[in-house]
């Protein structure tokens, strides 16, 4: 036997779970990597790159081999660390990179070939004659987990919270910490990564003011409680970001993860310290493991890591390993590099001085040590090289790291206004220190709990990586650095720690170089000469470990990534057959009916004109301007005059931008001499109302013109056609319909139902026109009122596509599809108010620069063209030059018109008014079409239907 | 994500809030006495300092557009007050 549940704690595995496809078991409270050891599996994976076996590394956030596919429920978690993860009845644990399992993997040759594919291999080697070619065979020998869209896991719940103090990891430290403040009457949020309270007080030996360390725990736990502290555990702090906002990731298993955006007055980092390999041939080999890790599974777990250990170490911190291994029956031998350990053995452990690991026996488990002339027999080999801080949150709030070669560790320098460190995360490894820094932390000063009986030694020698040796030594377990490739870095003179980062992807890969860090730095220096502070660190940013996107997206997914606004018809259009199309984030009928798309727009289009088109104009704007300063506040910011319109009449206006290009068009309408309602496109109506909100603040006086939009409120829907009139005449709205009272571009006022509204004569297809206003709780109602009148009258339901074709016919542009970013008003033919106003108005300067009296600006114009096929709109219409085509411009708007029965276009081309009758060609994929170009308007040019 | 607060509304997240410029800049008029090269600046002559900064921010759920000083490289803010009767 070797790893092994011990025999008193192995009755109650009840927990059924598979890995690579074999039933195993374990026990509520193991995490995954706990309860494979208590399997007995040594191999949890293939490496990245030469799918090495690997084994369990470490008991915590940086476990960089035990990276699994989870499927539970349903869902997927890709790239889970066993380690983080608490096991549940039911799993199917996948390991990543292996085929068919990590037993037995066949890409396993590649390791053979390990020599020839150093850092920067497959860039250079597959460069000839493109690396796409080969990119994807070996992304498929490469790589991690994998993500499977139709078991994504659910979104997590979005969750805000403000606290007075966020200590982040509830070890010694921040327990210190956490207590310290609730008694001071602090608000205390504490979040712990691991699904236990306590962090190294779990499983290291230490009695704190006279309490075991997990009764102090507990003890703990319960005053925060009664003083009500909110605890998270299983819940990581990825990062902090602007503003001291601070994320975290909260796994919940069934009850589904939250996203906690925590916004604290302070912060207190508790976030313990990682046990750092030593580098020595072959240390990759499964039975590797973290000396602190073994320590964690036998207490936390009972799990025995093997029978024969061998522990090699640079530092005291193994000696509570040792003795507790030793105790729970296993022979137990310190390799010590040190030539003169400070501490004696524990009891029943051979200590070496002076004994560096020279080889390690074995490829798929441990099967010796060899330590000087000696080969030490052994199923498992834990190592400690020193410890590292996690510094990563600190760093993210722009701490800075100093060296301390005391501890061989970067460590934060000065504390940070609003951000302390303490305990291990500070390098403070011992149990007393990190009691006193978490509760000087949190109050100031002050006595902080009392311990016994731990370690009170740690003094560490340096055992950085030897580049010297001949044989491969691996730094980063996870992307399969070594340290052979550190040094053929700096050889190609890759000697900035960011350019060797990025060259060998040494810490690029899902543990973001936890483990790997210090000694990646290390063995640089070695190569390089330097010494560590003057190699540097890398630039730490969030996230401090993989969050999956489900979890930051949350419900935003899908239908809510980006929610579409709907009409309070849209059960009447979809009973009457509409097909639907978002436009300008509004979902609104495309046509209504079966057969073709194309056929049914054209139906549309032709009967609209014939007898009568009921349209759903709903999302165009009703925005509502008022008070004493209404006109003169519409006058500065549209092209054309308004406060010289009268009550009860509209005018089209065009909103420029300050550079002079047309941002929107549309009419406004004057309900009384201080009350206007600009009816902008429905695509528009944020922007017009933030520019007239602009000049409103800027410009007027806020007392004496308010903006209020009102297109959600009041729904709008338009009868067009030789019969509106008669429908309009059929729905006994109260109003006078006779032309004289009622003309063109002016409105009245009825009811409907006892409601108010308002029909104008407004006309988008060039026929007579009703627009009816109302509020959008009885548009239901006078919409079933429509349709029934309008069956009598053979009346069809218009779509947008339909009305885009009817406005086309007419020459009637869409702003933003008919004009571009350089479209001066002049350009569409509108020169009149550039030519009289005198006042100021919004964009007046740019309409008088060098730019915009060029003689050869684009004209909007027409295009005909021979045959039935309509032009490709975005078609260039082109010149040659020397050099072959010269753009003159595009087409904005192509259609087959079903009223003139062949195609029309519309285009913007320069000097377009100069070449009025003329030829040009259209260029469009390859193929050259000829057209004539004509007036905008091909249907009705003298606009008598208006009236008709 | 930066947390700003509105004179109006207290503080809100930055998501809410859109930027309306630098302050400080006035308008030139009348169009007719505005030389190319004042108008040009007016368009888009920006300061971009790096360091204190005075802007113009909107924000968008009450509409209101108010004066902010704040730092562009520690994104520290300053101040943030009405642009209402002062000027911006």
């Amino acid at each position: 036997m070797s790893v092994r549940r011990i025999a008193e704690a192995a009755a109650a595995e009840s927990l059924e779970f598979t890995f690579d496809g074999r039933p195993l078991r374990g026990q509520p409270g193991d995490t995954v990597a706990s309860a494979l050891l208590a399997n007995g599996v040594r191999i949890v994976g293939r490496s990245f790159k030469y799918h090495r076996p690997r084994g369990i590394w470490s008991a915590g956030a940086d476990e960089p081999n035990a990276i699994f596919d989870i499927r539970l429920r349903g869902a997927t978690q890709p790239n889970a660390r066993a380690t983080m993860v608490a096991l549940e009845a039911g799993m199917e644990v996948r390991s990543v990179n292996s085929r068919p399992d990590a037993e037995r993997d066949r890409y396993a040759f590649l390791d053979c070939f390990g020599r020839f594919l150093p850092a920067g291999f497959y860039y250079k080697t597959f460069m000839w004659p493109d690396w796409h070619r080969f990119e994807p065979s070996i992304r498929q020998m490469a790589g991690l987990g994998r993500l499977d869209p139709a078991t994504q896991p659910a979104g997590a719940t979005q969750r805000n919270l403000h606290c007075d103090l966020l200590v982040i990891g509830a070890g010694p430290a921040g327990l210190a910490a956490a207590r310290a403040a609730a008694l001071a009457g602090r608000e205390v949020v504490l979040v712990e990564q691991q699904p236990r309270f306590g962090g190294s007080l779990l499983h290291r030996p230490a009695r704190i003011d006279g309490l075991a360390g997990p009764a102090w725990v507990e003890d703990c736990l319960a005053l925060l409680r009664d003083r009500g502290a909110r605890l998270l555990s299983s819940t990581t702090a990825y990062g902090i970001y602007d503003h001291r906002l601070v994320c975290l990731w909260e796994q919940r298993g069934e009850g589904g993860d939250h996203l906690w955006r925590v916004r604290p007055r302070q912060i207190i980092l508790a976030s313990g310290a990682s046990e750092r390999p030593l580098v020595f041939d072959d240390n990759d080999r499964p039975g590797i493991m973290s000396a602190d890790a073994a320590l964690a599974y036998l207490r936390r777990h009972a799990v025995l890591v093997g029978d024969d250990i061998v522990i090699a170490t640079n530092n005291d911190s193994v000696w509570p390993a040792a003795a507790a291994l030793a105790e729970a029956g296993a022979r137990v031998t310190i390799a010590d590099c040190r030539r003169t350990p400070p501490l004696p053995a524990p009891a029943g452990v051979e200590l070496l001085p002076g004994a560096p690991v020279g080889l390690v026996e074995g490829r798929n488990a441990v099967a010796g040590v060899i330590v000087g002339t000696r080969r030490l027999a052994a199923d498992c080999l834990l190592t400690s090289g020193g410890w590292t801080p996690n510094v990563h949150l600190y760093c993210q709030h722009r701490g800075r790291l100093r060296y301390e070669e005391a501890r061989l560790a970067l460590v934060p320098g000065e504390d940070l206004e609003d951000l302390a460190v303490a305990g291990a995360a500070r390098g403070a490894l011992l149990l007393q220190e990190a009691l006193a820094e978490g509760h000087r932390a949190a109050v100031g000063g002050g006595e902080g709990p009392r311990s016994e009986g731990a370690l009170a030694s740690f003094h560490i020698e340096a055992a950085w990586p030897d580049p010297r040796s001949a044989r491969r030594q691996w730094i980063d377990l996870q992307n399969d650095v070594t340290v052979k490739d550190v040094a053929l870095a700096a050889r190609e003179n890759f000697r900035s720690v960011e350019h060797l980062k990025r060259y060998t992807t040494l810490g690029m890969a899902t543990d973001q170089g936890k483990t790997s860090n210090m000694n990646g730095l290390a063995a640089l220096a070695a190569v390089t000469g330097r010494s560590i502070p003057e190699v540097g660190t890398t630039t730490y940013r969030p996230p401090y470990v993989p969050v999956p996107f489900t979890v930051i997206a949350g419900r935003r997914r899908g239908q809510l990534f980006a929610p579409v606004r709907r009409l309070v018809l849209e059960r009447e259009h979809r009973e009457a057959g509409a097909a639907f199309r978002e436009y300008g984030s509004w979902l609104r009928p495309a046509f209504y009916g079966e057969g073709s798309p194309a056929e049914a727009m054209a139906r549309e289009a032709q009967r609209a004109r014939e007898t009568l088109g009921l349209f759903d104009g709903s999302p165009l704007g009703k925005i509502e301007v008022m008070g004493p300063q209404a006109a003169a506040l519409l006058d500065f910011t549209f092209y054309n005059r308004l406060s010289t319109l009268k009550p009860s009449r509209i005018r089209y206006g065009f909103m420029l931008q300050e550079n002079g290009v047309i941002y929107d068009d549309g009419v406004v309408l004057r309900l009384a001499e201080d009350h206007f309602v600009v009816s902008c496109s429905s695509g528009h109506v944020p922007g017009v109302v933030m520019r007239l909100e602009e000049w409103r603040q800027d410009r007027f006086d806020p007392g004496r013109v308010v903006i209020h939009n009102s297109t959600a409120e009041w729904a709008t829907l338009t009868a067009t056609g030789p019969a509106s009139r008669e429908l309009v005449a059929a729905l006994d709205l109260g109003v006078d319909l006779a032309d004289a009272a009622l003309p063109h571009m002016a409105f009245t006022t009825g009811s409907f139902q006892g409601q108010p509204l308002r029909v104008a004569r407004v006309s988008f297809t060039g026929d007579r026109s009703y627009e009816i206003s109302l509020p959008a709780s009885h548009a239901a109602a006078l919409w079933r009122r429509m349709r029934e009148e309008g069956a009598r009258l053979e009346a069809t339901l218009l779509g947008s596509e339909g009305l885009m074709i009817l406005r086309a016919e007419k020459g009637y542009i869409i702003a933003g599809k008919d004009t571009d970013g350089y479209t001066l008003p002049m350009d569409l033919g509108l020169t009149a108010p550039r030519e009289k106003r005198q006042d100021e108005y919004l964009g007046k300067r740019s309409l008088f620069t060098e730019e915009a009296e060029k003689p050869k600006r684009p004209a909007f114009v027409g295009l005909q063209v021979e045959g039935k096929e309509p032009l490709a709109t975005g078609a260039h219409a082109v010149e040659r030059c020397a050099k072959g085509f010269r753009s003159l411009g595009f087409v904005t708007s192509s259609y087959w018109s079903p009223n003139l029965q062949r195609p029309i276009a519309l285009g913007l081309v320069e000097a377009g008014r100069q070449r009025m009758g003329e030829e040009i060609e259209i260029y469009h994929l390859g193929n050259l079409r000829r057209a004539r170009i004509v007036e905008p308007c091909s249907f009705d040019p003298e606009g008598e239907r208006l009236n008709a | 994500m930066q947390c700003f607060t509105c004179p109006f509304c207290g503080p809100r997240d930055e998501t809410e809030f859109f930027y309306g410029g630098e302050a400080g800049k006035e308008r030139p008029e009348p169009s007719a006495e505005v030389t190319a090269e004042r108008w040009a600046e007016w368009l888009y002559g920006e300061t971009n300092s790096k360091g204190p900064s005075r802007e113009i921010w909107l924000h968008l759920t009450c509409g209101e557009f108010f004066l902010m000083e704040r730092h562009t490289v520690t994104h520290e803010v300053f101040a943030t007050r009405a642009t209402r009767g002062e000027e911006a």
